[in-house]
């Protein structure tokens, strides 16, 4: 294995080697997969009513408390307090559609979306009304541990396999329920055209319920796992995060769901690598540097057909 | 026409709006007698925002240290009426708490903010209106020495050491206990305490011998610092410095342990706290210290009485925040007592000349420059992942 | 010239206001934190009208407008504490910088068309969020502790001036040709560019005129408070001014004033309340867009009625 290293020959003007590369690849890949999560959330409901749900970054915090609460009040263990982060998470993102953007459908795009950022710091302020603003410790409910790759010094731990693990089977079974049920056909009949779609008998207002219930509950699913591989959890952890996988959204092509897994991984590991080789200071910097880039360059993102804007 | 119409109504607005902000001002000073039966004293502390927890184990300390003297009969027979404000751990807020204490509530001397930042925010209010402020906790330098004019700022005071010292003892403890040569630095780039006491710990540590391989960076929102911490272990140094609030250090130590460094880890008193043991198993704590201003394990009847008072009153040790919070506390009601009025001037000159006042994190003499000399204590954590004493280090 | 009657009432107002608070502030009538507070307004209201050209007239949602008032800050208090350059040049270079980063922000935004804007969002949040990083990793003005000792150079007739200019400028800009044409991309942006406007031009134009008058805002706070740090023009000073712009009506300039000046008051009243006023702000965001879309008075301008009745034929 020393040999394979030289062969690979990736060396960095420090005289650290490849390890050190696949180490951030896994970091990036760790966290890359929470912003898939939150991502699909994003995308599914762009892809429907065309809205950027600012709330869902905190649909992702809320699911972290109910998961921590979970553990410590109910003393669960990780799988059922993921499942019911994600139950938790799928009634919350209903009810949001139901109470904020429901009677908004017909107003203008800069009402509803102004209606998003409330909701996101109504949801943000009255967590840290209710618990406090300081982090709250999450239970360790995975044994520490870690695997040694290829016999390098890069390790990956339990808990960035049981994320990689968790991230890989939703996004399966979410592309189960998009391509091969019901549901999932009127829910792309609706984000093709709505008014279409009502015409041949769709229920239109249930189909956009199910997408949210659909998308917050990954947003759940994520922010347990986050709990439980940062160790901390605070009212104000959706912000950055839920930013960042709408950037994940847009660079994917906004909409299209294989797009926003492809776009949160690509961001996982940018961060990770600007963090590991360049300043970790400027890492939220570039996410923002991304979204203007592609705003440029390709506006409908790495997957996006371009498309005649309709009148 | 349309124009004017609007020109009138934005007037109208205008006036109304400015009347509204401007009654209910302008009370006129009232003349300080020659012994009041009480003197206000401003509390701007961080009771909401990113520091909160440091504000609120303050508050805690600061008042209870007030019910003591008062029910102890006052400051020499004058009774001390805190006025307390949360400055929502902003500089903006904390020159407009400031400025509310010194104009509105006339209050002689103000005690708090926590952090040098918010700190350094209040000193034009306390120039303008003449009010000392005594920061319990504001380490770094800038507080009470203008650095660009090196003259002592006449209003600002503080009952804690600073931070060189403090890096100092750090870098001669890692030096020299732990026998490091190399040494990587991780700061917290929002806070100008982890910026300052990287500075200090930089040169003491190379005055040693010592090589500092690399200086790293986070910022205060940051949650995953695996990315770098692998580049700082890539290094292998001997010990990483992390002058930092424990929020961060403990989810970086639990992860530094993650990613395999076993070497030492040293911080300074931001790490004080519930945080790390709740974090991190005990064996990730050991081999990790930390520089602080007392330890609650102490035997001294001083300290034995107030962690005890504390606990009763609060349900939880005190940290050293608290200790200091308390002194501060303490220290600002000798003044007044020696002063013997509510004037600002003779309290500021009194707390100017305070001199071997015994309080719980050690005895307060301030030196021209407004601070404190006292010692520094190391600890360290048992199997248990509870905090331990290493040992005291005297400035020289 | 006709002489109006209005005319001269209005001035005559305005200049008696003026003096009222001059007197009472330098009589000390007018305590030192009630002054702080009345400075706080008045900025407050250049932030809100300036952002209402955005988010009201233009119909597009930025939630970025305390990163514009960053750049102006700390560009005019590099100037007067780094350099000490005199305040006017300060506060004119403050200001046309945080109109160029508007450009510079605003033409890939709105370049790539209705998609463009949506994300606009998302783009000035984001650019509020660098603007925030790249001065605290600038040694030059402070890092992170921010740049302190800025000469306390505004003061009563400079800002009392400066903000009814703004909101003057803002007004006649928005009557003008130019402002016509945003109004009209605000109401259907198909139409207007059928009917040959610019869109990326002139959303560009609004866009960079309230980044301006945002920068200006900064240069007059920065030289009242002593101490800018980036800390102080974070998302949440942004959400302010949307709560600001949005209660007072998206597309009343006096409904801004009104709004902006309402809650500074309720803002210093609630002191001690921290979380429950982003509680309660956040609410006033959704209720208002749920049940009056268009905020409080709407596109309406107050108006005093006995004035109004003159003017009628």
């Amino acid at each position: 294995m020393k040999n394979a290293l030289l062969f690979y020959g990736v060396y960095n003007r420090k005289g650290v080697s490849m390890d050190i590369f696949i180490q951030q690849v896994i970091n990036g890949l760790s966290l890359g997969s929470i912003y898939a999560l939150i991502a699909l959330g994003y995308t599914m409901v762009y892809g429907i009513i065309k809205l950027i749900n600012f709330a869902h970054g905190e649909i992702y915090m809320i699911g972290a408390y109910i998961g921590f609460f979970a553990i410590t009040s109910m003393g669960l263990g990780f799988i059922p307090a993921l499942i019911i982060a994600m139950i938790g998470c799928a009634i919350l993102g209903m009810a949001i559609e139901k109470i904020a953007y429901k009677p908004l459908r017909k107003s203008t795009r800069i009402a509803v979306l102004i209606t998003a950022i409330g909701v996101s710091l109504f949801l943000q302020y009255t967590t840290v009304f209710f618990l406090r603003p300081e982090p709250r410790i999450f239970p360790k409910i995975l044994t520490d541990g870690r695997f040694n790759i290829f016999g390098l010094k890069a390790y990956i731990t339990y808990q960035q396999l049981t994320i990689f693990i968790v991230t890989i089977l939703l996004v399966v079974l979410l592309q189960y329920i998009v391509h091969f049920t019901k549901t999932g056909k009127a829910m792309r009949a609706v984000a093709f055209d709505k008014d279409a779609a009502t015409l041949m008998g769709i229920n239109t207002n249930n189909i956009i319920s199910i997408t949210f219930a659909i998308g917050s509950a990954l947003a759940g699913a994520a922010g347990v796992m986050v709990g439980v591989y940062y160790s901390a959890i605070n009212p104000l952890m959706g912000i950055m995060p839920g930013l960042k996988a709408f950037v994940a959204a847009v660079l994917g092509g906004i909409g299209i769901i294989p797009g926003a897994f492809t776009g949160g991984m690509i961001m996982g590991v940018i961060e990770a690598m600007v963090s590991g080789y360049g300043n970790s200071l400027y890492r939220d910097a570039v996410a923002f540097l991304i979204l203007i880039i592609i705003l440029i360059f390709k506006p409908t993102g790495l997957f996006g057909k371009s498309e005649r804007e309709k009148v | 026409m349309k124009n004017k119409k609007f020109i009138a109504g934005l007037v109208t607005i205008l006036f109304a709006v400015t009347m509204i902000a401007g009654c209910g001002g302008g009370t006129p000073d009232p003349t300080p007698s020659e012994t009041p039966d009480s003197v206000k004293v401003g509390v701007n502390l961080e009771l909401s925002g990113n520091v909160a927890q440091f504000g609120q184990a303050v508050a805690n300390a600061v008042e209870m240290a007030f019910e003591e003297i008062n029910a102890a009969g006052g400051a020499n027979g004058i009774m001390l009426e805190p006025v307390l404000y949360d400055n929502r751990s902003d500089n903006a807020e904390s020159l407009n708490v400031a400025t509310r204490l010194a104009s509105q509530d006339n209050v002689p001397v103000i005690i708090g903010p926590v952090t040098s930042s918010n700190t350094l925010a209040a000193i034009p209010v306390s120039e303008q209106f003449e009010v000392s402020v005594v920061t319990p906790t504001g380490t770094a330098t800038a507080v009470t020495v203008d650095d660009r004019t090196g003259e002592t700022r006449p209003f600002m005071f503080r009952t804690c050491f600073i931070d060189p010292f403090q890096g100092e003892v750090a870098a001669q403890f890692a030096a020299q206990n732990l026998e490091a040569t190399t040494a990587s630095i991780y700061v917290d780039n929002n806070s100008d305490y982890s910026k300052g006491l990287e500075a200090s710990f930089q040169s003491a540590f190379e005055g040693f011998g010592g090589e500092i391989v690399s200086v790293e960076g986070f910022v205060i929102e940051d949650r995953d610092f695996r990315s770098t911490l692998t580049r700082m272990i890539g290094n292998n140094p001997d010990v990483i410095f992390i002058p930092a609030y424990e929020e961060q250090v403990a989810l970086i130590i639990s992860q530094a342990r993650e990613l395999g460094y076993e070497g030492a880890l040293v911080g300074t008193d931001g790490w004080d706290g519930p945080r790390l043991p709740e974090v991190n198993s005990p064996e990730n704590l050991q081999n990790a210290y930390f520089t602080n201003h007392y330890t609650s394990e102490s035997d001294d009847p001083k300290v034995v009485e107030f962690v005890n008072n504390y606990r009763d009153a609060y349900g939880s040790t005190p940290t050293a925040l608290a200790a200091l919070g308390y002194d501060a506390a303490y220290v600002v009601a000798d003044a007044i007592a020696r002063a013997g009025s509510g004037d600002k001037i003779a309290i500021r000159d009194a707390i100017a000349s305070t001199s071997g006042f015994v309080g719980v994190t050690g005895t307060v003499t301030l030196d021209e420059q407004h601070n404190p000399v006292k010692s520094a204590v190391i600890l360290g954590f048992d199997d248990e992942g509870r905090q331990t004493y290493v040992t005291t280090v005297d400035p020289n | 010239m006709k002489i109006n009657k209005q005319l001269v009432f209005n001035l005559s107002l305005a200049f008696l206001l003026f003096f009222v608070i001059h007197f009472l502030m330098s009589n000390r009538i007018i305590s030192a934190y009630y002054q702080l507070n009345i400075y706080l307004l008045f900025i407050n209201i250049i932030m809100a009208t300036s952002l209402n050209l955005v988010n009201g007239f233009l119909g597009q949602l930025h939630l970025g407008h305390a990163g514009f008032m960053a750049v102006g800050a700390y560009v005019s208090a590099a100037m007067t504490t780094k350099m000490d350059l005199p305040f006017l040049p300060a506060v004119i270079t403050g200001s046309i910088a945080a109109g160029i980063v508007g450009l510079l922000i605003g033409y890939p935004i709105f370049r790539s068309g209705r998609l463009g804007g949506d994300y606009l969002a998302i783009a000035t949040l984001g650019f509020g969020e660098i603007v925030r990083i790249i001065f605290v990793n600038t040694q030059y003005v402070g890092g992170a502790s921010g740049l302190s000792g800025i000469p306390r150079y505004t003061n009563w007739p400079i800002l009392f001036f400066l903000t009814v200019a703004t909101v003057l400028l803002i007004r006649n800009f928005i009557n003008s040709s130019h402002g016509r044409a945003v109004l009209s991309i605000r109401e259907d942006e198909i139409a207007a560019e059928t009917m040959g406007i610019n869109l990326t031009k002139y959303k560009l134009m609004a866009f960079s005129i309230a980044a301006f008058f945002a920068g200006l805002a900064g240069t007059l706070y920065a030289h009242y408070f002593f101490i800018i740090s980036p800390n102080t023009f974070n998302f949440l000073k942004s959400v302010d001014y949307l709560v600001m712009a949005v209660l007072g009506g998206l597309g009343s300039i006096t409904g801004s004033i009104i709004a902006a000046s309402g809650l500074t008051i309720i803002s210093a009243l609630l002191q001690d309340f921290g979380a429950l006023r982003m509680v309660a702000y956040s609410m006033i965001l959704v209720i208002i867009m749920i049940f009056r879309p268009s905020g409080l008075m709407g596109t309406k301008e107050f108006k005093l009625s006995f004035l109004e009745e003159k003017e009628r034929r």
